[in-house]
């Protein structure tokens, strides 16, 4: 299991030399086989008595987080659409994308979201699943960008990033306090231990978190905005990311922790209320939608509220409905999705108001959207397996309630009725997004390229899934038992055995139904009488707007903070490196207590050192206030020289001589230099200005004093030189230990030193030697 | 006399800072020289004063002074001299190009 899901992520390192030879063969050929061997390799699990497989890699084992693999029911209908998909998807790209485009970029992105998605839905360890759900977060990030040339495609790039990653973090925030609570990272234990969950009084907390990332994640009202910005991408990407897959990663997150949270007033009250919100919201929306893409995108994030909805539910019957929407929808959509890219392909334009009359063009893709379209809508015919779904979606709405509530109960109440308000408006955009595009008017002079029907190799994807659309349609129940059923069971936690069919006589679901083709015809023929409606909702309001003015308002107050203190000026910046290292300094020393004076084990003062000490400070002091440059380099010299005599007295022989040939040698360079620059001027700086300066100077010199009195007086560790004094003959065979220390037992420092040297060399004379001047 | 030298060296510090600070850049440059030999009299108080001989083997010797401080502190001239030097070429370049030593009047455009 572990090759399905690092096999893609292994195959990106290959890409960019299979990129070179694109123009001979399409990058895309040498890949399909991926996604194919890992659909088959899945494909032979499905059985009707799935039994879970566990597999375990030793990750990070000090901090007990495992690489663990898991498939139950639930993996297993993922993984087989991410990898189905994942196939159809690259064969249809091989024909969308032309071999100038940078293939290798797209296939790598593509095959790094490829495995991070079979990670999330695979990892049976949270902190794994957090890595991969981020994975796929920076890997659709990559793919809207894809064409980065476009302002739109970069500002849905980063609007998408933006909530998905802030939704991650507080999944992050969330599976860390599920694993404290629980004790333990695994998803199985933590469902063993549900109890310690839900009594622990972190619990509204984890549920907060899980709902934002999982909300985020798959689009619901209120963070869906970044869904249809998000089809700037190439349609390949739309269609597999932004449809079929890594939009249902929140509704997998949902499922996944439902036998944990399922049941609970509150997992009810919010999944289910913002699922038919988004339903409802995202359905209406859709009708106003000019773009194909726009259309599609805002009809994706109404199903995937429906999906919720009836997770939410979390009754037998609405997690089986869940379970069946999961598979429908993927076909449908992503059929629909190659659709519009077909459409956009060979038209040139994606604008319904343009396009229109290309049944006749077209009749290959007209068939697969009909297909496609109706069974969005829930046309009641046989063959499509969209009515399927939405009619169990009825029928397990209309099985809610009793949680004694007053509130829930009158939301259980409604649900219904917003359901088949919801559904009224799929029917419509449905509808719409046919009629608009195939029938009606051919305006072939609008369209920026003469339209004809798409070649055999990118009709082939969608004619796949559109077949597997009727297929499912026609025996539904041939998926049922070793699919669904195992994936139900594994959200629900116990069996379900449910028989799929067409016709259950005249009910209120199938009322319901009748209710939506009827309404729903009459508004969608009628679409033009009452679109007036959105103008009611002004632009000003609208949830984009809110995210602008955030990020806007997030740059603006970064800017200024950094402006507060950036302000170009090297010496306010020297300033503040000093200021932070003297205030930690100094509030360590305070709160260790660690400043100690003693004078007991110190070494006699002779009057020699003394004069020279006050000699070297009254120079330095000098060099402050002379203003004559010769005369402030002869003061240096006079600390250098001064630093020599110590270095005698104190019986440091080498240094004392390397001090003076170095104090010798910077003075004739300071001489030097002297000659191209500008005599020194008095300190000109304002009263305050020097104020500063002195304190922080004062402070420092202060700070330094203090730290070596301190060392000195409390020596707790015996110095280490003895190892040297004792080996310096016997290893080094030296007897100036010093230089022992340097060439022999320290030498690669040395080396190093000397490279430094060279470098600054190297540098100085690039410094002198390049007369350009200021053009 | 450890901790006269201690106030010495916290002397060249101090110093040393208020040269830094300054607008002129050859100031700056003065300042890192006295920064430097700061902090090589620093090591060296740290290694304790005047305890035994110089740390050169001979017969009879007991005690050597501390060779460790000693080796820091020559590798450490050795740079200073390097970083000096090349403070020196940067400023008269900065100088030749933007025809001022004003540090502060040294701040890079919006565009970099």
């Amino acid at each position: 299991m572990i090759y399905a899901v690092m096999g893609p992520l292994i195959a990106t390192f290959f890409i960019p030399f299979l990129d070179k030879w694109k123009h001979r063969i399409h990058t895309g050929w040498f890949l399909l086989p991926i996604p194919f061997i890992i659909f088959i390799y899945f494909l032979q699990f499905i059985s009707t008595e799935l039994t879970p497989v566990r597999e375990t890699y030793p990750w990070i084992p000090s901090l007990n987080i495992h690489f663990d693999l898991y498939l139950d029911g639930l993996s297993l209908l993922f993984a087989l659409l991410i990898s189905g998909i994942g196939t159809l998807v690259l064969l249809y790209s091989i024909y969308y994308l032309d071999r100038s485009e940078k293939l290798g970029h797209f296939y790598i992105y593509l095959m790094l979201f490829m495995s991070a998605m079979l990670g999330v839905v695979l990892s049976d360890n949270v902190f794994v699943l957090y890595t991969f759900w981020e994975f796929t977060s920076l890997s659709s990030f990559l793919l809207i960008g894809y064409w980065h040339h476009r302002e739109r495609s970069r500002y849905g790039a980063l609007k998408s990033m933006l909530i998905t990653v802030f939704g991650g973090l507080s999944l992050l925030g969330g599976i860390i306090l599920l694993s404290m609570t629980a004790e333990t990272a695994s998803i199985r234990a933590m469902i063993e231990h549900k109890e310690m969950i839900i009594n622990s009084p972190y619990f509204p907390l984890i549920l907060v978190f899980l709902f934002l990332g999982a909300f985020t994640k798959s689009a619901q009202f209120p963070f869906h905005i970044w869904l249809p910005d998000a089809m700037e991408a190439p349609t390949p990407v739309s269609a597999y990311l932004h449809s079929a897959t890594m939009v249902k990663a929140g509704i997998y997150l949902i499922a996944r922790f439902s036998p944990i949270l399922a049941g609970e007033p509150a997992f009810f009250m919010v999944v289910s209320g913002i699922g038919i919100i988004t339903l409802c919201w995202g359905s209406f929306m859709a009708v106003r939608q000019t773009d194909l893409k726009g259309i599609l995108a805002f009809s994706t994030i109404s199903q995937l509220g429906m999906i919720m909805t009836m997770l939410g539910f979390g009754t037998k019957a609405a997690v089986f409905a869940a379970v069946f929407h999961i598979l429908n929808h993927a076909t449908f959509k992503g059929s629909l999705f190659m659709v519009a890219g077909i459409v956009d392909h060979e038209t040139g334009t994606r604008d319904i108001r343009k396009l229109g009359g290309l049944m006749a063009l077209m009749p290959v893709s007209t068939t697969l959207a009909i297909f496609g379209t109706f069974s969005m809508a829930g046309v009641p015919l046989p063959f499509l397996n969209g009515f399927y779904s939405k009619e169990m979606f009825f029928d397990s709405s209309l099985d809610i309630g009793g949680f004694g509530l007053p509130f829930l109960d009158a939301l259980a109440a409604a649900i219904p009725y917003l359901a088949v308000l919801g559904s009224i408006f799929t029917f419509v955009y449905s509808m719409y997004f046919f009629f608009g595009t195939f029938r009606g008017r051919l305006n072939i002079n609008e369209l920026p390229k003469k339209p004809h029907e798409a070649p055999w190799g990118m009709l082939a994807s969608p004619v796949l899934l559109i077949g597997g659309v009727i297929l499912i349609g026609l025996f539904p129940n041939v998926v049922n038992e070793p699919l669904l059923a195992q994936t139900a069971k594994a959200i629900y936690g116990d069996a379900i055995h449910k028989h799929i069919a067409f016709w259950h006589g005249l009910n209120t679901p199938f009322y319901m139904s009748m209710a939506v083709v009827g309404a729903g015809a009459l508004l969608a023929f009628t679409r033009h009488k009452w679109s007036r409606v959105y103008d009611l909702f002004p632009e000003k309001w609208s949830l984009n707007r809110v995210y602008d003015q955030t990020v806007e308002g997030i740059y603006q107050f970064s800017e200024s903070v950094t402006r507060g203190y950036m302000n170009g000026s090297l010496r306010r910046y020297v300033r503040l490196i000093l200021l932070a290292m003297i205030a930690v300094s100094f509030t360590f020393l305070w709160v260790t207590d660690g400043f100690s004076i003693s004078n007991a084990d110190v070494s006699p003062i002779s009057l020699t050192e003394v004069m020279v000490a006050v000699t070297m400070a009254a120079a330095a002091f000098g060099t402050i206030y002379t203003s004559n440059r010769i005369a402030a380099i002869l003061i240096l010299g006079v600390v250098g020289y001064g630093l020599s005599i110590l270095f005698v007295i104190y019986r440091a022989p080498d240094l004392a001589l390397t001090q003076l040939i170095v104090e010798t040698v910077t003075v004739a360079l300071f001489l030097l230099a002297f000659y191209h620059l500008p005599e020194l001027r008095k300190i000109d700086d304002h009263k305050q200005e020097r104020g500063i300066n002195v304190i922080i100077a004062g402070l420092f010199g202060l700070l330094m004093t203090a730290v070596g009195i301190s060392a000195h007086s409390s020596k707790w560790f015996e110095p280490i030189s003895s190892y040297f004094v004792e080996t310096s003959y016997t290893l080094g065979g030296g007897k100036n230990i010093v230089n022992v220390i340097l060439v022999d037992m320290r030498g690669l420092d040395t080396l190093f030193e000397i490279t430094v040297l060279g470098i600054a060399a190297l540098a100085i004379y690039g410094l002198i030697k390049n007369r350009r001047t200021r053009e | 006399m450890e901790i006269l030298m201690s106030i010495l060296a916290g002397i060249l510090f101090a110093t040393g800072i208020y040269n830094l600070l300054q607008k002129q850049i050859l100031r700056i440059v003065i300042g890192t020289g006295l920064i430097s030999h700061g902090a090589h009299l620093f090591i060296l108080t740290m290694g304790k004063l005047k305890r035994g001989a110089p740390p050169i083997l001979t017969e009879g010797a007991e005690n050597y002074t501390d060779p460790l401080p000693q080796a820091l502190i020559l590798t450490s001239i050795v740079i200073s001299f390097g970083v000096t030097s090349f403070l020196l070429a940067l400023s008269y370049r900065a100088y030749v190009l933007n025809e001022t030593d004003n540090m502060e009047l040294l701040r890079g455009n919006e565009n970099d």
